[in-house]
């Protein structure tokens, strides 16, 4: 199986296969294409290459609809219901014929509802309105729906993010009944000891190539883990030149209940990039939109400079020195329809433009001073943000938070989705920077990236920082701390 | 060139109508009636170039046939008082600035959808002023009319006054700030946030804008008549909201011009004085403007379709 995006290769020949009555666990980094793999199998994703053959039959041309019809269900993190309708209405929705006309039987749909509810043990009324369940009485009514439409292959991701203890041992009771009953369950976790406890075969993905299947009995945590990074940094990152200088930020047990980030304790000197490891959901970007103000710390303290500062706003945290390069650049990052230099002149407006009127004169040598700066390729700055590759798209996001002149610079993903060139263009851009005495605060998935990028790394898990590491450290104990094992 | 094209092409279609107009109804531009035609519409381009800022940010506001009403009545009854025209005129935008500032803190400091505020506000004040008026005209004093000049001087001033306006507001939107957050706003706002930008102020500021423009423009048209009808601006909205769609501003917040909005009030208010000249039953005026309207809908999202493939 191959799937390209763009310039990207997220597959690059991926085999798979799922036996029927089998959990089969997929385990990869972020990024290492199981999300693609698993769009690919739903139909929701066109392969470029390969083929898929269900129960020895090839299937070409796999849409959301089809994929149904062969049995094949996806039950994603957040369930994907109706939440206005009851259960045993957002059971018949999925069940049903779907003509247009047709009487709709209340008792046999809610008789339905009720079996399936109890064949896997949910204690869950019919008649209950969705919203007012819980996460993981969702869950079920998804998996309750998978059963009823006669699901052969059964696609789990992360269903236990969310869930407590006694809620994931139902979970478990579930799967592990269906698997009794003949279904093929791809079981999606970065929790390790889940997959110890319910999977037969453990299929590792890196970099959109299958490095693995193996029977689970036959590995151990060690030996997983070292497959999913197992690979070596390459010497292309800027070498550190950098020393250390003062503390710039420093957290003292900072939480916010509403971002779900709890007892953070981290300093940041200048001249110093302390890169931040983690699996999606750990927290990373959260604790950014916390320091930035967004959604605003609730306890604990910001020191920047010693100086201890409350922060409610971006505003407020722009007027500190704080800059913050969010994670998803076509969005938040860059405003496609406007020309670069006005992009790059948007947080700074009274610092350029003390006077009554706009100097565009002024605004014109900023972006060009930019460009120039960071390499910028556009035909000038009146090109809309909307005409640049991803890359340059980044710099111009890179360019509105440097003219802020920060000291604090907070990189989320800075090189998400970005081509190899670009990208060690903004890799020399963020050593410079550092070099200059800013002190930088790097987020990123991209493992490799964060080893060669970062004096310190500080890993989170679960909403808080869960180990400090040096820079001399190996992938092997980032992901092991990432996965929540000490070894 | 590029970057106006959307703008030429209104202004394109205005010059065809106005020469198809000079060859076959040359009686159109007779002096007296255009200059009455254009004194008619300089209120309405001043609430047309706040309602241009309220749909850049991506907001809609239905109340301002009801406010103009409202401003009118009460700036009348001042004047009526013996109050002087300049303190009339003042008052009257304050009454503006205070509705669109219930509207604005309604939409920005609720966060409720602008359709449905100022949906609820625009029946509010509507029927407040017939329960409180019953319908009742109000007698202005001599001297009003007309700001006190003689009927053409006061044509003139108000045309160009309006046209001042127009060129003033113009020039801000692209070259102050708050102009260029106007537009980072509407195009998105959690981006303009994340910039430091205060998108739910700025959107209560435009509205506030809106209000006190509709103040204005209540008095720009009291003083063309010796009464106040307290009906009047009702269908204000829709002329605005077309006047400023034809010109050019995208519904989807984030871009358009005011001088756009200008050309394109133009192609629609010199629609019903064509049809008389063309001697077409005057009925023909709304689906022409409808049709109108229509062609630059469809344009815009055909253009849209085709820069995102």
């Amino acid at each position: 199986m191959t799937k390209s995006f763009g310039a990207v290769r997220a597959l690059k020949g991926v085999s798979f296969d799922l036996h029927a009555g089998e959990v089969h666990a997929l385990l990869g980094e972020n990024g290492a294409g199981k999300s693609t793999l698993i769009k690919v199998i739903t139909g929701a994703h066109q392969p470029d290459g390969g083929s898929i053959k269900i129960n020895g039959e090839s299937v070409s041309q796999l849409t959301p609809a089809s994929a149904h019809k062969l049995g094949i269900a996806c039950i994603y993190q957040q369930p994907a219901l109706f939440p206005d309708l009851t259960v045993a209405e957002n059971i018949g929705l999925r069940l049903e014929s779907a003509s247009v006309f047709r009487k709709v039987n209340w008792a046999i749909r809610q008789q339905r509802a009720a079996e399936l509810l109890k064949r896997i043990g949910a204690e869950i009324s019919p008649d209950a309105e969705v919203r007012s369940l819980s996460m993981p009485e969702q869950q079920l009514v998804e998996i309750a729906c998978a059963l009823g439409a006669g699901a052969r292959i059964v696609i789990m991701d992360e269903p236990t993010a969310s869930l407590t203890q006694k809620e994931q041992h139902l979970l478990f009771a579930v799967v592990k009944d269906l698997r009794a009953s003949g279904v093929g369950v791809i079981y999606i976790s970065h929790r390790l000891e889940e997959i110890f406890a319910l999977a037969d075969r453990v299929t590792v993905l890196r970099d959109g190539e299958s490095v693995g299947t193996n029977k689970v009995g036959e590995m151990n945590e060690s030996s997983l883990i070292k497959l999913m990074v197992g690979r070596e940094v390459s010497a292309i990152y800027p070498p550190s030149e950098s020393a250390a200088g003062n503390v710039v930020l420093s957290l003292k047990n900072l939480g916010c209940a509403a971002g779900g980030v709890e007892n953070i304790s981290l300093d940041v000197r200048a001249g110093e990039i302390v890169g931040m490891a983690g699996l999606v959901g750990a927290g990373r970007t959260e604790l950014a939109r916390v320091i930035f103000g967004i959604t605003p710390a609730d306890s604990g303290e910001i020191l920047l400079n010693g100086q201890r500062i409350t922060i409610s706003t971006p505003k407020e945290a722009v007027a500190h020195g704080i800059a913050y390069v969010p994670e998803d650049r076509r969005r938040h990052g860059v405003i496609l329809e406007m020309p670069i230099a006005h992009n790059m002149t948007m947080a700074i407006h009274d610092r350029v433009f003390p006077g009554t009127w706009l100097r565009f004169g002024a605004e014109r040598q900023l972006a060009l001073d930019f460009t120039h700066d960071l390499g910028v390729k556009a035909y000038g700055p009146d090109a809309p943000g909307g005409s640049l590759s991803g890359g340059n798209q980044q710099k111009v996001s890179l360019a509105r938070w440097l003219a802020t002149k920060p000291k604090l610079l907070i990189l989320d993903e800075p090189t998400q989705g970005v081509d190899v060139g670009a990208k060690s263009e903004i890799h020399k851009i963020i050593r410079r920077l550092a070099k200059e005495g800013l002190a930088v605060l790097m987020i990123s998935s991209d493992l490799p990236e964060v080893l060669g990028m970062s004096d310190r790394i500080a890993v989170m898990r679960g909403g808080t920082i869960t180990a400090m590491l040096l820079a001399k450290t190996d992938a092997h104990e980032v992901m092991a701390a990432a996965l929540g094992k000490q070894n | 060139m590029k970057r106006h094209f959307r703008e030429l092409s209104v202004a394109a279609a205005l010059l065809v109508v106005l020469l198809g107009l000079a060859i076959v109804a040359p009686a159109f531009f007779q002096p007296q009636p255009l200059l009455s035609l254009l004194t008619r519409e300089a209120p309405t381009l001043v609430v047309a170039c706040g309602m241009a800022l309220v749909i850049i940010s991506r907001q809609i506001d239905i109340s301002v046939g009801s406010q103009f009403a409202v401003c009118s009545v009460c700036g009348g009854l001042l004047a009526a008082k013996g109050w002087p025209l300049p303190l009339v005129f003042l008052s009257s935008v304050l009454f503006g600035a205070i509705m669109g500032a219930v509207n604005g803190w309604l939409v920005a400091g609720l966060r409720l959808p602008s359709i449905v505020v100022t949906l609820a506000t625009m029946v509010t004040w509507r029927e407040a002023l017939r329960w409180q008026r019953q319908g009742e005209f109000v007698n202005l004093p001599d001297g009003l009319q007309w700001v006190g000049l003689s009927q053409i001087a006061g044509q003139w001033t108000l045309i160009l006054a309006a046209l001042a306006l127009l060129v003033l507001l113009a020039l801000a939107t692209k070259h102050l700030s708050a102009g260029r957050f106007v537009y980072a706003v509407g195009t998105d706002a959690e981006a303009a946030r994340l910039a430091g930008i205060r998108p739910q102020l700025t959107i209560f500021f435009v509205f506030v804008f809106m209000g006190a423009l509709v103040g204005l423009a209540a008095m720009m048209n009291v003083v063309q008549s010796p009464q106040v009808d307290p009906k009047s601006g009702s269908g204000l909205e829709l002329k605005v909201i077309a006047a400023a769609v034809v010109g050019g501003v995208a519904v989807s917040g984030g871009r358009g011009k005011l001088w756009g909005v200008f050309v394109g009030l133009l192609l629609l208010a010199c629609i019903s004085p064509a049809l008389t000249h063309l001697h077409i039953e005057a009925y023909w005026e709304k689906a022409i403007q409808g049709a109108i309207i229509l062609l630059a809908v469809v344009a815009d999202g055909l253009r849209t379709r085709k820069q995102r493939n």
